[in-house]
């Protein structure tokens, strides 16, 4: 019922789309944005992706107006808002550290930006009720951040982010600071508000597994560049770059050489994927569910460990030039390979990717 | 599925509330506290038995209602009043937005404040007020045919001296920046204000309802400190020749040595009167009550 209010006020709002244009932006001798080019599309849950320090938080603050380029440009519906104030920007955010008010409670939280937009006293207090009741703490109205959990504090946080119905939401690595489990459900429920209210949304993140589960796609950022942004499905199938490869999911190398767009590895024969590199030598990257182990006296492989993961159990191989390579195994097949049993590994006659020897 | 995460919530408050259990009491603890109360009651205690017990009279309050009864009392208090309601305010004006700058913008210069209004701690008041004598009899001669001669004047009137307000706001600097510091430590301000700016709040509206209410323990600390130092100052404003509350307790109290200490209890009482008053004014409990 109050949802509903909610999402008819919501869709009267069209959805924002936001693109970055060439964002550079130094902290003295550290560049953390280097030209950066992304657009998140209208209604979208758009992941930034990538390793701590790489400048995901630099380029959500520009969209918030907290932080400005040295050069490139900020546009909102085609609009430039470089210039713009934060105030006036129209975007809600939450933020990674707790940051509701400590002084007011959840529901005044929620109701803050309200005040600031002189809504009468009764429409705020209902309006604010309404968006607790949505992000499931309509009973915790009176209570004071100190009385809640992090988890439930980021709730109030997102409530508050989305009472002005902004155009864009922003969220600021908003589950690292809680535990596994509410950090599931939460990051369950976020999704879930943000296609109900069909906003667009920027949702910054270190955790891939939080933007591949989460995200319609997800931009992978590498030292304050663009890397890769498509969707989860092909970011994990089809990396464009060995960053990328290795970021998302996990990537074994194993060494091979290239000779006239095929690989040698494994004493197989592969094509290439993609621009084979200019030297000879080369690793080839394969993912744990691609690679295929049997056991096999003559074997020169051999097993060094196994995780069980449940119906999976990730078998560690150390090949005979020293370099381990993660393969996973139907569980019942892996239970016949105990550490040190002699293994071969082959791969499936697919192109493959290969990256520069490090 | 919400409420699935509030019985998350309700496992990790009582996890908290189990680490926060209080470590049971143990006796040195009343020693201690025995041993500082000693310390501060027994002097006191025999001020006021010293100043109602007159020998061969039995108990009075004479010396109490002479007091009173004596000349300058309510002016000189009132204008110790005054002088320290003005001072909390202009120290406070002064250095609120100054340290929320410094915390926002440069954090850098945060060693380099610090040590400025430590200053006057290693000054003695002595050398303070000698340097002040000096600039206010050095001023009128120079500056007699120019309109600041009035201000020279005007900032010594003895009604309400406000040089005394310029000397006690730089003396009260550095307690002013070390409560304000603490308050600002315990939060973040960066963050506060952005969720301010993000809610639609511009700048001086971000500060008012985001910073100010959660420094409200740093203000009354810095006003408590502040509104002792102004009371009890005596140096400076004797020097000046003015004579607020301390200096007429001096004054007066010089003959009589019943009345002297007497004079003494009752500064005391005032001051935590009027500590206990700005404490009542400002604490009432931020955590309001809920059903
Ligand atoms: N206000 C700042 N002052 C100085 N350096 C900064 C500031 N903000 C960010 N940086 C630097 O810019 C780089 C990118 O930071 P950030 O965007 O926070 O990375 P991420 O969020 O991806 O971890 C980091 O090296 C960081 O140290
Ligand atoms: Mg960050």
């Amino acid at each position: 019922m109050t949802v509903t209010t909610l999402l008819e006020k919501a869709t009267d709002t069209e959805a924002a789309t936001v693109e970055f244009r060439g964002l550079r932006r130094e902290f003295g001798p550290t560049v953390a944005l280097d030209g950066l080019d992304l657009t998140a599309r209208p209604g979208e849950l758009l992941a930034l992706l990538g390793p701590s320090g790489c400048g995901k938080t630099t380029a959500l603050r520009m969209l918030a107006g907290f932080e400005h380029p040295d050069s490139g440009e900020v546009l909102v519906d085609g609009e430039d808002v470089t210039r713009v104030p934060a105030h006036r920007r129209d975007a809600g955010m939450v933020f990674q550290s707790y940051s509701l008010f400590p002084h007011l409670s959840a529901l005044d939280n929620v109701a803050f930006g309200l005040r600031m937009r002189k809504v009468r006293t009764a429409e705020r207090r209902s309006r604010a009720a309404e968006l607790l009741e949505l992000v499931g703490l309509g009973d915790k109205g009176g209570s004071f951040p100190h009385q809640l959990s992090g988890g439930q504090q980021q709730r109030v946080a997102l409530a508050r982010a989305l009472a002005l119905r902004p155009r864009v939401l922003l969220l600021d690595e908003p589950l690292s600071a809680l535990d596994a489990k509410v950090r599931l459900n939460l990051r369950e429920e976020i999704r879930r508000l943000q296609q109900e209210l069909g906003i667009t949304t920027l949702f910054v993140t270190h955790d891939q597994e939080e933007a591949l589960s989460m995200a319609d796609r997800v931009a992978v950022m590498r030292a304050g560049q663009l890397e890769q942004c498509a969707a989860p499905a092909e970011l994990y199938g089809r990396p464009a770059t060995a960053f990328v490869a290795e970021f998302v999911g996990t990537m074994s190398r194993i060494p091979g050489q290239v000779a006239g767009g095929t690989v040698e590895v494994l004493g197989q024969r592969l094509p290439v994927d993609g621009e084979a590199p200019a030297a000879a030598e080369v690793d080839v990257l394969v993912r744990p569910e691609a690679v295929r182990v049997k056991a096999e006296d003559a074997g020169d492989a051999r097993v060094v460990s196994s995780a069980f993961l449940g119906a999976a159990t990730r078998v560690t191989v150390r090949l005979a030039d020293g370099t381990e390579v993660k393969a996973d195994l139907p569980t019942h097949e892996a239970a016949a390979l105990g550490a040190g049993s002699a293994v071969t590994l082959s791969l499936p006659e697919r192109p493959v990717l290969v990256a520069e020897r490090v | 599925m919400a409420r699935s995460m509030n019985t998350a919530a309700r496992s990790t408050n009582a996890s908290a509330r189990s680490t926060n259990r209080s470590v049971p009491v143990r006796p040195w603890r009343g020693l201690v506290l025995a041993g500082a109360a000693l310390y501060f009651l027994v002097p006191l205690a025999a001020s006021v038995i010293f100043t109602v017990d007159v020998p061969g009279e039995g108990v009075t309050f004479d010396a109490y209602t002479q007091i009173f009864g004596t000349d300058g009392f309510v002016s000189s208090l009132l204008l110790s009043l005054e002088l320290a309601a003005a001072t909390i305010a202009i120290v406070l004006l002064l250095m609120v937005p100054a340290m929320v700058a410094l915390r926002l913008g440069a954090p850098k210069l945060r060693p380099v404040v610090e040590v400025v209004c430590s200053l006057p701690l290693v000054v003695p008041p002595i050398a303070f007020v000698a340097g002040i004598g000096t600039v206010l009899k050095w001023g009128p001669e120079h500056l007699s045919r120019t309109p600041l001669f009035q201000t020279f004047t005007a900032i010594q009137n003895p009604d309400f001296p406000f040089v005394l307000v310029l000397a006690y706001v730089v003396m009260a600097l550095p307690f002013v920046y070390r409560a304000l510091d603490a308050g600002l430590r315990a939060m973040d301000v960066r963050t506060l204000v952005e969720a301010a700016r993000s809610c639609g709040a511009g700048w001086p509206q971000a500060l008012v309802r985001a910073v100010l209410p959660n420094l409200r323990g740093a203000l009354l600390n810095a006003s408590f400190l502040t509104l002792a130092l102004v009371l009890g100052e005596f140096t400076v404003a004797q020097l000046l020749g003015f004579q607020p509350f301390a200096v007429w307790i001096v004054n007066v109290s010089g003959s009589q040595a019943q009345l002297s200490v007497a004079v003494s209890v009752l500064s005391l009482l005032v001051t935590w009167a009027l500590l206990l008053a700005l404490a009542g004014f400002g604490g009432r409990s931020r955590t309001a009550p809920r059903g």
